[in-house]
């Protein structure tokens, strides 16, 4: 009974948080990877384009709210997802068209690339302020608990409870349907192959007939697909705030160099390994302990490694030693 | 003297501007303003050390800027010695121990083969170490934050003068920068940026939760001052007949005593106030100056020739027979050296020390636009994006809000876009300063003033 228990609050204070974040994050950092294969750069405006698209979808929400439209027990912003994505991927190729192609077509060095998507980070940042302003929102409906505390103590008699929200279980499921259809995608059909051959070789692809421009555009389309779902889910499960978003960008990033970058499948693990060293070197062993142990050895302390101010420093501690060790990311292997 | 018309004529353009302010709004803001560009101009002068002469790309300028902040407080401040007897001891066998650490593991990588065991054997040292600190810390750190935490609540610093630090934050970054580029410089350019701007990020989130060092978030406020304060000049009678002197004609238009005692008092403050700054504004240009003619230099002799051959082709230069990491770390720790001081310079100009203030966007990718819009790989053209860009940060809002309020003229007041465009006047800067980015990138991309080449 003691192990149960203590297993009990190890999956609800550490496994469940570290499942829904991780998925957000790999959303982004497949996003990253995307982006750094086809169009070969470190797009500085990760975080404020998934900002860009979740503003739509919090003022889509309160105007469907406003009008009566809901999606019963589920969040609203759901369904706005379709018109959010829209609306970034229409930004997304209108930033491609005036601001990227042209060092592109010049082939500019990536580090140009770089300090041109700065550029555009101030620009998307700019218009959210201007637009939604910097404050804190939440915009999630619905019910807000699949399963809570109590309710998982009486069915199954343990002392400790499992809370689920159904933020997190949205997340995890929406995350695994739309990286699969990603990947099926990239692997099966003629685009997603062209895709990976145009990142694999540009003047070998550009020889057997694939055209760039296509490339280039199905590319925006997915990464704004990716940046919308990743930038929605993650403000339903915590909440809106520009200045969070473009902090998120830094473990994205992180998320996506320890996945190996350039491969999108490592990034979707990375985004895990982030993640789960977070919370699992953050949270407190005591109550976990306190089951497992004899009393006479019950713990004083709160047996935390590092504190949780020091979340966003153990991603960066990780990547730094990935990037000392394996610079090519953990999972190394084929590229996209 | 042809040659650099271009560059004089742009700092008049901005000299105009700064005396315009100070026209329009008052000294008072115009002198801020002016402080600000000339600590900015430091901090780009570093930075263009690093990607102007040598094409390294460092986006962890935060990092920097944040730890020669650090340096005022641990320099300047008096020592608590309180603190140092009840948790100093934990803290100094804190230090030995990562000392102890960082030989072992040192010595392991040196000799011994590389090999499961030795990572295992690494891995052990690094995660022992973390324990055995921890233990030995909690109740230095404990006893140290209990004392007075309103006002301490940490161990201070060496109680020196506080123009000492400035060289102090210098050595720190120097020191930071020697093993960030030992760990990161061997890396490719854009993820040499990511992996500087998130080993900045470590740093600040150090400084801002370690609060037995610098009180963390809780601030550090009350620094000492390179320059006299404002409450005993307004008491001291030379100061008081200097301004006197200064408004003589305007004092002798009014005519009643108490009246005038009264404008010279209000004119007093005012001027005390300048008067502090204008010290500031001259201890800053003596630095300016001091770095440009330095770094001037540099760039000509054969060292910088040397760099920008470094620069340009990596391979050639190698093949002659430069050694390229080593050139590569040396103008890494200088430029952030520089960057070290001019962090310490803005917590002394501000009087006090905020680490929850140090954030990506404002000390990293704004120093970054003034370097490539005042020109890449020219100190002139690098000190002029400095002042440029901190211009528009700051006189954005105000310009935004004066054309928002042009454009709207027609619509009542309390028409809801006219109040929403005027409660994010101040959100323009972001978009003046990115669309100013993009723009000075497309067509002018070796920045307002570009690099000159003279051939020896």
């Amino acid at each position: 009974m003691d192990i149960l228990n203590a297993f009990t609050v190890l999956i609800n204070f550490t496994l469940i948080p570290a499942l829904s974040y991780g998925s957000q994050l790999a959303l982004g950092a497949i996003f990253v990877t995307l982006i750094y294969s086809v169009l070969r750069f470190a797009n500085f405006a990760t975080g404020d384009m998934m900002s860009f698209g979740t503003m739509f979808a919090v003022l889509l929400t309160y105007y469907f709210q406003t009008i009566g439209i809901n999606f019963g027990f589920l969040p609203t912003a759901l369904l706005t997802i379709p018109f959010a994505i829209i609306a970034m991927i229409i930004y997304m190729l209108l930033i491609d068209k005036f601001v990227f192609s042209y060092y592109r077509i010049k082939k500019s060095p990536p580090v140009q690339f770089a300090m041109v998507s700065v550029g555009v980070m101030f620009v998307t940042q700019a218009i959210i302020r201007i637009v939604i302003g910097p404050s804190d929102r939440r915009f999630i409906d619905g019910e807000k608990f699949i399963l809570k505390a109590n309710e998982f103590k009486e069915i199954t008699g343990l002392n400790e409870g499992i809370t689920l929200k159904s933020s997190q279980a949205i997340t995890v499921i929406v995350t695994v349907i739309i990286v699969s259809i990603m990947f099926w995608f990239l692997n099966n059909t003629k685009t997603g192959k062209s895709m990976r051959a145009y990142s694999d070789n540009e003047d070998l692809a550009l020889l057997s007939g694939i055209d760039p421009k296509k490339v280039v555009m199905i590319t925006w389309v997915i990464a704004g697909i990716l940046a919308t779902i990743g930038g929605v889910l993650y403000g339903l499960d915590k909440s809106y705030r520009p200045f969070v978003y473009f902090n998120n960008m830094l473990p994205i990033f992180a998320a996506a160099i320890v996945g190996g970058i350039g491969n999108p499948f490592g990034a979707f693990l990375g985004g895990y390994v982030i993640a789960f060293a977070e919370i699992f070197l953050t949270y407190a062993y005591k109550r976990f302990m306190s089951y497992l142990l004899p009393e006479s050895l019950e713990p004083n302390s709160l047996l935390q490694l590092l504190s949780t101010d020091y979340k966003f420093a153990i991603s960066f501690s990780i990547l730094v030693i990935v990037l000392l060790v394996r610079p090519s990311g953990i999972f190394k292997g084929k590229t996209l | 003297m042809r040659n650099y018309s271009n560059v004089i004529a742009a700092y008049s353009i901005m000299l105009v501007l700064i005396i315009l302010v100070g026209i329009f709004q008052s000294w008072s803001i115009a002198l801020t303003i002016m402080n600000y560009c000339l600590i900015s101009a430091v901090m780009t002068i570093g930075a263009n050390i690093q990607w102007g002469y040598a094409g390294l790309i460092n986006f962890g300028i935060m990092g920097y800027t944040a730890l020669g902040g650090l340096a005022v407080v641990l320099v300047s401040v008096d020592p608590v010695k309180k603190a140092w007897q009840m948790g100093g001891l934990n803290i100094l066998a804190c230090i030995l121990i990562i000392v102890a650490m960082v030989v072992t593991v040192r010595y392991l990588l040196k000799h011994f083969k590389k090999s499961k065991i030795r990572n295992y054997g690494i891995a052990s040292i690094i995660i022992g170490g973390i324990l055995v600190l921890n233990i030995t810390a909690t109740p230095g750190i404990e006893a140290i934050e209990a004392i007075d935490p309103a006002k301490t609540g940490f161990l201070g610093g060496l109680g020196m003068p506080v123009l000492f630090s400035w060289v102090v934050g210098g050595l720190f970054a120097a020191g930071l920068a020697f093993v960030i580029g030992k760990i990161a410089l061997g890396l490719r350019a854009d993820y040499l940026a990511i992996a500087t701007l998130l080993i900045a990020e470590i740093v600040v989130s150090i400084i801002k939760h370690e609060e037995w060092l610098a009180r963390g978030v809780k601030n550090v406020i009350g620094l000492k001052r390179p320059a006299p304060y404002e409450i005993d000049l307004q008491t001291s009678d030379w100061f008081i007949n200097l301004v006197e002197k200064f408004h003589s004609k305007k004092l002798s238009l009014i005519s009643s005593a108490t009246e005038k005692q009264e404008a010279l008092n209000q004119m007093v403050i005012e001027a005390s106030s300048v008067y502090v700054k204008l010290c500031f504004t001259g201890l800053f240009i003596t630095v300016v100056v001091i770095l440009l003619i330095v770094t001037q230099k540099a760039l000509y002799s054969p060292w910088g020739r040397k760099m920008r051959a470094i620069r340009d082709n990596e391979e050639a230069a190698s093949a002659m027979g430069k050694n390229i990491v080593k050139e590569h770390l040396l103008i890494f720790v200088l430029g952030s050296a520089v960057v070290g001081l001019a962090g310490a310079m803005m917590v002394t100009n501000d009087g006090l020390f905020t680490p929850g203030s140090y954030r990506p966007m404002r000390y990293t990718f704004v120093i970054w636009v003034m370097v490539i819009v005042g020109g890449t790989g020219n100190n002139f053209g690098a000190i002029l994006g400095g002042f440029v860009v901190w211009f528009l940060w700051v006189e954005a809002a105000p310009i935004a809000l004066f054309l928002i309020n042009l454009f709207t003229s027609h619509m009542p007041e309390t028409h809801a876009l006219r109040v929403h465009l005027i409660e994010s006047a101040s959100y323009f800067r972001f978009l003046v300063i990115g669309i100013g980015l993009l723009m000075i990138m497309r067509y002018r991309p070796k920045g307002i003033i570009p690099e000159k080449i003279i051939k020896q």
